[in-house]
């Protein structure tokens, strides 16, 4: 299995080839990318110098152009996809059909992967992709239990690319437009959840309380960890009662199902975290390829190892994680 | 003075999960408002089993009788071998035009042969992606439901030029949906799990409201769909609308009180809405801030109010 890990800058991209990704992923600075932060992502001349340091390791590079192209922005998303075509990258991740299509007919040699924010969660959706656009891979949306995965793996027309690590979007990837309801900018249009412009923090005699544009999204008492304000990990009141009502702040870790995976012929496995530092990415892409050797030398008898699950636990949302919807109860 | 309207208005399906008798009377009721489109089904829950593929054709061949186009409306997420074998038995009623809410429905339809309708939750934001889907067979199409009037008219302006004739529907009342997941958050509240959740989500007609803990509510909790807080409120924009060259505006089904909904629209699209008086809006906060390139949630009105 491919271990593919998130670039949010130059030296972030360094620290995961060095680590062992076989594979990178990066965006442009606009908001041709679902990881829109300031001061994060690629000019053309620092692309061009990572591009060329993974491909002298022998490691590949994927640019994220998974944003939809918005009316009035049509020819930004295609300069992105050109420009990343000039570049010599081995692989477009790309979400919207129009500019898949403009893609396979402008590039057709370079490979095209289906983004997450593609939402496609059957094999039927996946022969969409693939029969209109030519798809190579697919990165599955964060909602499938793995039985559920396996039975549209056995008839995917396409490689399929899962989430192993990383923050847990719990929503279908795509289909959340909660960001905008809240903000006026989403994943979709903006490359951005939550985004932190509208983030307010402030002490009060009730708690520390976080915001997001004016809208209570938590309140923390002596002595809580507070977390990023992201709007679906907050503590609401439904029915009288308040508590997380849609997820706890809580990251993905799936190393304990890697033998599964590699057993349902998974093509790669994907590292969440463009947006974390290089110490962040340089530690997971460590912990992930020493786990993806070990399950290469002796796939019958893989166990993840105690220092690897604290490892990832001290690099997690809340440092806690959760097998998330692979794992049937949890839905 | 009354214009024949140029704006069609169709009811969405019913998002929430209802009992059997009140499909059976929402829908009897129905069949006499003006509206020119019915969209049917189950469309969020699979789970939801009242209503069988059966009961939903029944429905629809009488409202056919009253002179109304039917559509049904495809699970927007799909993700177990037997979702797909209810989405197949859909898309080959026979009968009825479909709604397509996910690429699912889009490939069995689209390789069939078969028209569709293009659900908003496809994401269609630009004239190369309608244009895909306009060769695979759209009839008309949603605009996404945090799209701006100005985005819109930009876009339906784009299309005209292209010669992308399929209609254009915009989400103009209701709770707007904004997210499907896996997990089922009304059976959460309930400490049930997902498999074994008695259906607690029908004891809620119209969904959950999540509050923050400043008692402002922010979403409401629809099983494993989640809606807005407020229900969007676009009846004075659509005369604009029309002028725009909007084909559709979709009313989204509430338990109450949409015979008052629709007759207002009726009236809107005549020219013959009366001069807003916020204090009779209807009871839940009423949202109309995507329509004005704003945060979802805003309220024109509200705001110019002071």
């Amino acid at each position: 299995m491919e271990l593919v890990c998130p670039a949010g800058n130059l030296p972030a991209l360094k620290r995961a080839v060095d680590e062992g990704a076989d594979a990178v992923y990066f965006g442009f600075q606009n908001t041709t990318n679902a990881r829109q932060f300031a001061g994060l992502n690629f000019t053309d001349k620092r692309a061009r110098e990572g591009i060329d340091y993974a491909h002298a390791r022998g490691k590949r590079v994927f640019c994220a152009i998974n944003t939809y192209p918005q009316p009035d922005g049509w020819a930004m998303w295609t300069r992105a996809v050109d420009q990343a075509a000039d570049l010599g990258v081995d692989a477009l991740i790309m979400a919207d059909m129009g500019l898949l299509d403009y893609a396979a007919r402008r590039h057709p040699n370079l490979a095209r992967h289906l983004s997450v924010q593609g939402s496609a969660t059957s094999f039927e959706a996946l022969r969409f992709y693939h029969e209109q656009f030519g798809i190579a891979r697919a990165v599955l949306p964060r909602v499938l239990s793995i039985t559920q995965v396996r039975d549209l793996a056995k008839q995917s027309p396409v490689e399929l690319e899962v989430f192993a690590f990383g923050s847990l979007c719990i929503m279908a990837e795509g289909r959340c437009y909660l960001s905008s309801y809240l903000t006026g900018e989403s994943p979709n249009t903006r490359g951005v959840c939550s985004p932190a412009a509208h983030v307010r923090w402030e002490e009060t005699p009730e708690g520390l309380e976080s915001r997001l544009n004016g809208v209570l999204i938590d309140r923390y008492g002596e002595g809580e960890n507070a977390g990023y304000p992201t709007l679906c990990k907050g503590r609401f009141e439904v029915g009288g009662e308040t508590y997380h009502a849609i997820e706890e702040p809580t990251s993905l870790n799936t190393l304990e199902l890697l033998p599964e995976l590699q057993e349902l012929g998974i093509a790669a496995v994907k590292i969440e975290g463009r947006q974390r530092s290089p110490a962040y990415v340089s530690k997971v892409a460590g912990i992930w390829r020493q786990a993806l050797d070990r399950l290469e030398r002796a796939p019958g008898r893989f166990q993840p190892e105690p220092a690897w699950m604290t490892g990832l636990g001290e690099v997690s949302e809340g440092s806690t994680t959760t097998l998330g919807a692979y794992e049937r109860r949890w839905k | 003075m009354s214009a024949t309207p140029t704006l069609q208005l169709s009811l969405g399906p019913v998002l929430f999960y209802w009992t059997r008798e009140h499909y059976a009377n929402f829908y009897r009721e129905a069949a006499d408002w003006p509206v020119e489109v019915v969209h049917l089904g189950e469309s969020v829950c699979s789970r939801r089993r009242d209503m069988k593929l059966d009961d939903w054709l029944g429905i629809g061949r009488e409202l056919t009788q009253s002179g109304k186009q039917v559509v049904l409306s495809s699970q927007t997420l799909i993700e177990s071998e037997a979702d797909l074998r209810d989405l197949r038995k859909l898309c080959d009623n026979g009968e009825f035009l479909v709604e397509a809410n996910d690429q699912s429905a889009l490939q069995r339809l689209s390789a069939a042969g078969q028209p569709f309708v293009a659900g908003a939750a496809l994401n269609l934001y630009n004239p190369a992606t309608l244009a895909v889907l306009s060769r695979a067979g759209m009839q008309r199409w949603q605009a996404p439901v945090e799209m701006s009037r100005d985005d819109l008219a930009r876009l339906l302006e784009d299309c005209r030029e292209q010669g992308i004739e399929a209609p254009c529907e915009v989400f103009a009342y209701g709770h707007l949906p904004l997210a499907w997941s896996s997990r089922c958050f009304t059976a959460r509240r309930y400490q049930k799990p997902k498999d074994r959740c008695q259906f607690v989500c029908q004891k809620h007609p119209e969904g959950l409201a999540l509050r923050s803990q400043e008692s402002q509510q922010v979403f409401t909790l629809n099983g494993i769909q989640t809606l807005s807080g407020a229900c969007q409120d676009l009846r004075h924009e659509v005369p604009d609308m029309a002028g725009m060259g909007v084909g559709v505006a979709r009313l989204s089904p509430r338990p109450e009180g949409m015979a008052e909904v629709v007759t207002a629209f009726d009236a809107a699209r005549r020219g013959e809405l009366p001069t807003p008086d916020p204090l009779s809006l209807v009871d839940a906060e009423i949202c109309d801030g995507y329509w004005h390139g704003r945060p979802g949630m805003d309220h024109s009105r509200a705001a110019s109010l002071g």
